[in-house]
């Protein structure tokens, strides 16, 4: 697609018209000797059901009023499976059965015993980890590569380091006797199902609550695998309960009366509506918002590490990530050399088939999400900022998206300002480090941003200076179980992850 | 007893490091326990909110940006400073009608509040850090940052000791903040303000005003510059209007009443990272 191609429907972001990209040499160069065969995992290994219920005290438990809907595969367009619209009758019975468990069983079960049930979840999420990253794949449009090197074995990570800290409790919290809270209610989105669930999941089970989920209505079905992991790990009875739905199951669970903790991830917006109904009630919340995390290159930073880096922010997970470095900022002097390495190593990215062992950049998630990004695109076109995508071919089904950039775009355009959620990029240049890091806080956002140089005090000025909960020094898009992660501002409120993640989760008592 | 005619104190408002009357030009009376009129106070308005918060937000980045352990020192001078001026605090809690000594019994938890924080600003990242041991060649630490601009919203009781048990986590932390005084009686937390100001406190990291909570509290809560509420009024609809206001904008929200400001549970360093942000760096390591 062509820089200077007029808005036109049939010329979409990502219609299947050929593309005519000024850089479209240098992908034949690149592609000539580099053509990938294809390597597609299999499905065979993933046994999906036609139908899946929720799950609610132990129990596989149909949907009272007996409505289902569909999650389709966005790669294909095909009807993955089908499956139950929770309610607010659903809901309750799976509060009200969280709360028999918490109050009967697992409140009265010693933090080792805890512990050990949260550790056996996490060995049998490395057992299942095949399967369960091809049906993450399948369900969600990831690339077969990320589900199975970073979202499974992580999912997994989480429960492992949260399972120690169910009988060490009393460390966490100098000078205060921790407590659990009861029955917690969580909603997760569909950019990272399973690795999502257990950020939410493990520590609140950790700290001796109990929970009822509610998976994103795009993505539930590794929730529901992970329900079958729950049931033969022989984790009690209503300890972890699994509601499906979209939208107004998820209100249900926040205004529940019985409900002592949301957690809640997924857009600012909806982060907000949460916030405000739970106005005046006793309950605890944590939120993990939305970002538009700035990316500093600073001339002096080593230049491919900070291309990879740039790369690695945007497009991983197709840019379904609330922390990707989607504003990049590149001092001036080294501006068209990075922009020029920048481009040539997007050619190089395979976007397709996510089963595929070699796709970068999988199917957008949803045709809702898909639809939300080719909007943008329009946005930034009618901006008037300069519009790049490569030239890579497209998969004739399915909803994908080719590697964006914008350039020439100043701080107020709306693509700089608002969070897309796709694999779109765009560049600002900057003279000074004091008018990078102006730019970068000029958002309401503050979850994550990079910082590439090869001076150390540089990283740790620029650090102080941007207001965000993380701070990707020299690299980027990096989790682990052992770090804090979470927003300033409208980013959220509270941490997941690390010693930090365990405080949502309890009381403290003097 | 002379015949001198006492010299009466106006009380006015701590702002920016400046003690300005209400924009609105109004007062309202101060009552002491007899219902006689003790004073006249500032009945501030939106206009001295949005003034008080613009304050604060200049103030913001000098103070985060001060060690620790200037902050500690500020802190431990603001205790000096109202040990010297105990007897005029004790004096002023006497006026609205309290025994004088619950009143000298109030002033000296207030100093010993001061004292109390100004020990932690250079711990807290100690204690509340933490270097995450990350299963890949990256070194992580995290540690606690302020949050901000903080609206703190005092109790009507204990009316120089609440406040000074709200204030000195806050700043401890390195916020700034705008404090509405307890309604019925504001004149120990505007007189606080000389307090501050003489022990090089920067101007505008905390800001006081008076006036009736009804008529600022909303403006307050819904300000997009305020990054958290610290309230300690229990009135439940406050407390709604409180948390929906704070929705606009994703404020963090701290509600606490305690029992007893005399307790020592009211010392507690988990209220300074109430008003933290744990901030996570990571960086490559390698050769």
């Amino acid at each position: 697609m062509s820089e200077k191609t007029e808005p036109d429907v049939k010329n979409s972001a990502n219609g299947s018209a050929k593309p005519t990209s000024p850089n479209a040499d240098l992908k034949s160069e690149f592609a000539a000797f580099l053509d990938y065969a294809p390597a597609p995992e299999s499905s065979e290994d993933a046994e999906i059901k036609q139908r899946y219920h929720h799950f609610i005290n132990g129990t596989f438990t149909e949907p009272v009023k007996q409505r289902y809907f569909k999650s389709i595969n966005p790669a294909t367009e095909e009807v993955l499976s089908e499956f139950a619209e929770g309610t607010s009758e659903d809901v309750d019975a799976a509060v009200k059965a969280a709360r028999r468990a918490y109050d009967k069983v697992w409140s009265k079960l010693s933090g080792k015993e805890r512990g050990k049930y949260i550790f056996r979840i996490a060995r049998m999420i490395q057992e299942r980890s095949k399967e369960l990253a091809i049906v993450e794949s399948m369900d969600g449009g990831k690339p077969i590569r990320e589900s199975r090197d970073v979202d499974v074995p992580l999912a997994a990570a989480y429960f492992f380091y949260y399972a120690g800290w169910a009988d060490k409790l009393k460390y966490a919290f100098p000078g205060k006797t921790p407590e659990s809270i009861g029955v917690c209610g969580q909603i997760i989105p569909w950019n990272f199902p399973l690795l999502m669930l257990s950020w939410k999941i493990a520590p609140a089970l950790a700290a001796g609550n109990t929970v009822v989920l509610k998976p994103a209505e795009t993505t539930p079905l590794t929730a529901l695998k992970f329900a079958e992991i729950c049931r033969d790990a022989g984790l009690p009875d209503g300890v972890v309960n699994i509601v499906t739905g979209a939208g107004q199951t998820g209100a249900a669970i926040v205004d529940h009366p019985d409900v002592n903790k949301i957690a809640f991830t997924g857009s600012t917006e909806v982060g907000k509506i949460i916030q405000k109904s739970l106005a005046g009630t006793a309950k605890k919340y944590t939120l993990e918002l939305g970002g538009k995390g700035p990316n500093i290159v600073y001339e002096d930073a080593p230049l491919d590490q900070a291309v990879e880096g740039v790369i690695n922010a945007i497009f991983f997970n197709q840019g379904h990530v609330c922390c990707a470095g989607s504003r990049l900022f590149v001092q001036e002097g080294i501006a068209d050399e990075l922009i020029e390495k920048l481009k040539a190593r997007m050619e190089s990215l395979i976007v397709g088939d996510p089963l595929d062992k070699n796709t970068d950049i999988g199917a957008i998630n949803s045709k809702m999400q898909f639809e939300k990004i080719e909007k943008y695109i329009q946005i930034g076109k009618n901006e008037g900022a300069e519009f790049y995508q490569t030239t890579c071919d497209l998969p004739k089904n399915g909803y994908f998206c080719r590697p964006t950039l914008f350039t020439g775009v100043s701080q107020s355009n709306r693509v700089v300002q608002e969070e897309i959620f796709g694999p779109v990029l765009t560049i600002q240049t900057f003279r000074t480090p004091q008018e990078a890091i102006e730019k970068a806080n000029n958002t309401p956002y503050g979850l994550a941003s990079g910082v590439w140089t090869d001076k150390g005090s540089k990283i740790f000025e620029t650090g102080k200076a941007v207001r965000s909960g993380v701070m990707w020094s020299n690299t980027y898009n990096k989790f682990d179980p052992t770090s804090p992660f979470g927003g300033y501002k409208e980013s959220g409120i509270g941490r997941e992850g690390g010693l930090h993640g365990l405080y949502p989760y309890v009381n403290l008592e003097h | 007893m002379s015949n001198r005619i006492p010299v009466l104190k106006t009380y006015k408002t701590y702002v920016g490091g400046k003690f300005p009357r209400s924009e609105s030009g109004k007062t309202y009376p101060v009552k002491n326990s007899k219902n006689e009129t003790i004073a006249h106070a500032c009945r501030c308005t939106r206009k001295d909110v949005r003034d008080a918060v613009l304050a604060a937000k200049s103030a913001f980045p000098g103070w985060q940006n001060r060690t620790a352990y200037n902050r500690g020192q500020i802190l431990y001078r603001m205790a000096e400073m109202l040990e010297g001026r105990k007897s005029q605090f004790v004096e002023e809690l006497a006026l609205a009608g309290g025994k004088e000594k619950q009143a000298a019994k109030e002033v000296e938890a207030a100093i010993d509040r001061f004292i109390y924080y100004a020990g932690w600003t250079d711990k807290i990242a100690q204690v509340f850090g933490t270097i995450n041991p990350v299963a890949s060649s990256h070194f992580n630490f995290s540690s606690p940052e302020p949050t901000g601009i903080v609206a703190i919203l005092s109790p009507e009781n204990h009316p120089l000791l609440s406040v000074v048990s709200l204030v000195a986590p806050v700043i401890a932390g390195g916020n700034s903040c705008v404090l509405l005084a307890p309604e019925s009686n504001p004149l120990p937390a505007v007189s606080l303000g000389e307090v501050l100001l003489s022990s090089d406190l920067p101007g505008g990291v905390v800001n006081i005003l008076s006036g009736y909570h009804s008529e600022m509290a909303g403006n307050l809560s819904s300000h997009m510059d305020v990054n958290a509420v610290f309230n300690s009024s229990d009135d439940h609809s406050l407390r709604k209007l409180i948390d929906e206001n704070a929705s606009i904008s994703v404020k963090r929200v701290k509600h606490y009443t305690p029992e007893d400001w005399h307790s020592h549970t009211v010392e507690d360093p988990y209220l300074i990272q109430e008003f933290m942000e744990i901030k996570t760096t990571w960086h490559p390591v390698g050769m």
